[in-house]
């Protein structure tokens, strides 16, 4: 099953980085979703911040907002959802490390809403790996990945602060973790 | 597999809320976290989340309450559920209907989770044990026994004043005997690791064996205040007077009524909570009522927020 080879995820977000630079002129309020887009939206955050004035860093735990709810239940760590800003009229950066279904980003922007009228969403993701169930698109896009629908796709960082990618099998416990980091 | 704790099935999941007694820490501070995220939606423009859609939640409460039954089904509004408030003392319970049957009419109305007050201890558990599998059952207070969604958000307002449990020491004060809050209270601190948990009482308004709960008894203020981080007050409860257990409320005051002087022989930084409603110059004066160190109405906000956590936890679990 070790076929598979995943792309170095710093290079990912290297690429990430500069499809938002070369592409937008908006001024973002950059809001990281819970776990691993928090993540990404930090090290977004740091870089965007250079050049520009930034809202401080806003973070979405949609778990409130799932609609899978009824089948899973909460989560046991249910963090809080932080947005430091005025939303209404903020042009805001939704990131996310991998994009499928579309439901997470459903619940995002639902949420998002319930904090005000930004005037715009646009969404970054560090991988979109297609499959989608609802009809969400990613402005900017780390890179492209068909993978097998068993298959998930993790996104972790580990002690240095390095992005890896890895993948798991979808039913928990024999998960073959195969470490396809670089 | 004897006496399996009713709260929990088979896998240890909570289906109901029952009772502080059995519970590992493990579920309390989950329900304590996950309520930290619902404070931050209390706080927000928009107070509501969509979480418990097109579920029943249904008040059901047997015994006299306001704030309790208002912070229920204000939780429950936020996380988007149907409430429906019985007014038991004016329906069916009065014309001769058991409370078996009242029940069996709010399961046959698809009820997702009763939240269950009555002057009877054990009504929940008799409720819980009851009905179909799939409906959640809280208790909201019964008789002297429980009262654990107001233990929980007392236990979330130390935490988030005191953040921590291990190196505290807590005295409730008051009618210990008569207090469903002080029981549930005992629980949850000595499951969440509290080391010293003080009961202040007359010998009147103390149970027998209140020892064998873990805690420290005292009958003098003066001694049981020594270096206190946490003072909980309990409301004295008028119809007492008549029992015999206290000569007057004025005498109550004198010996067991939180003033500003006896606060200070708490640590500095203590904080004074009460489950209310509260007499102000029966157990507490109004001075520290509204002090500094109380965090009485905060309490109240925090109410919301645990038990939205509890019926969203308990809501996620199906059978």
């Amino acid at each position: 099953m070790c076929n598979i080879s995943l792309p170095d995820a710093e290079i990912l977000f290297e690429q990430l980085v500069n499809k938002i630079q070369a592409e937008s002129d908006k001024q973002f309020a950059v809001v990281g979703i819970h776990t691993g887009g928090v993540w990404l939206a930090e090290r977004l955050y740091q870089v965007l911040s250079t050049s520009q004035h930034m809202e401080p860093l806003g973070i979405l735990s949609v778990s409130f907002y799932r609609d899978d709810f009824d089948k899973i239940g909460l989560h046991a760590q249910v963090k809080p959802s932080e947005i430091p800003f005025t939303v209404d009229g903020a042009h805001i950066l939704l990131v996310d490390d991998v994009l499928q279904t579309g439901r997470t980003i459903r619940a995002a922007i639902n949420e998002l809403f319930d904090y005000g009228r930004p005037a715009s969403i646009s969404l970054a993701t560090l991988v979109d790996r297609g499959d989608r169930e609802l009809p969400i698109c990613a402005q900017y896009i780390g890179a492209q990945l068909q993978l097998p629908k068993e298959k998930i796709l993790a996104f972790n960082r580990d002690d240095d602060g390095k992005f890896k990618l890895s993948l798991k099998n979808k039913k928990g416990a024999e998960n073959d973790e195969e470490g396809l980091s670089a | 597999m004897i006496n399996r704790n009713p709260q929990l099935d088979k896998n240890r999941v909570l289906q109901h809320l029952l009772t502080m007694e059995g519970l590992p820490a493990a579920i309390l501070l989950q329900i304590l976290d996950t309520a930290e995220s619902f404070v931050g939606v209390t706080e927000r423009d928009v107070k509501i989340v969509p979480l418990l859609r097109g579920k029943s939640i249904f008040n059901l409460f047997f015994e006299p309450s306001t704030r309790t039954r208002t912070t229920f089904e204000i939780a429950a509004k936020r996380l988007s559920a149907d409430v429906f408030n019985l007014n038991i003392a004016v329906s069916a319970q009065s014309k001769g209907e058991t409370l078996l049957d009242t029940v069996d009419n709010l399961s046959a109305m698809n009820a997702d989770m009763l939240i269950v007050r009555h002057a009877q201890s054990g009504a929940a558990h008799l409720i819980a044990k009851h009905v179909r599998p799939g409906i959640h059952v809280i208790n909201a207070g019964d008789g002297r026994h429980a009262h654990p969604t107001q233990a929980l958000l007392d236990m979330f307002t130390i935490r988030r004043y005191k953040q921590q449990f291990h190196n505290l020491r807590v005295a409730i004060i008051g009618d210990i005997m008569h207090s469903r809050v002080a029981r549930s209270q005992i629980h949850a601190l000595t499951t969440l690791g509290v080391p010293e948990v003080r009961v202040i009482a007359p010998k009147t308004l103390l149970p027998s064996k209140v020892e064998r709960l873990g805690v420290h008894v005292f009958h003098d203020m003066n001694e049981g205040l020594k270096d206190v981080d946490v003072l909980v007050m309990l409301r004295l409860q008028k119809e007492r007077m008549q029992g015999a257990h206290l000569p007057s409320s004025e005498e109550y005051f004198k010996y067991y009524g939180l003033t500003p002087e006896k606060l200070l022989l708490a640590r500095p930084d203590a904080i004074v909570m009460h489950p209310g409603p509260m007499n102000r110059g029966v157990e507490i004066d109004s001075s520290v009522a509204d002090g500094h160190q109380s965090v009485i109405l905060p309490q109240v906000t925090f109410g919301i927020a645990v038990r939205m956590a509890v019926m969203s936890i308990l809501a996620g679990h199906q059978v």
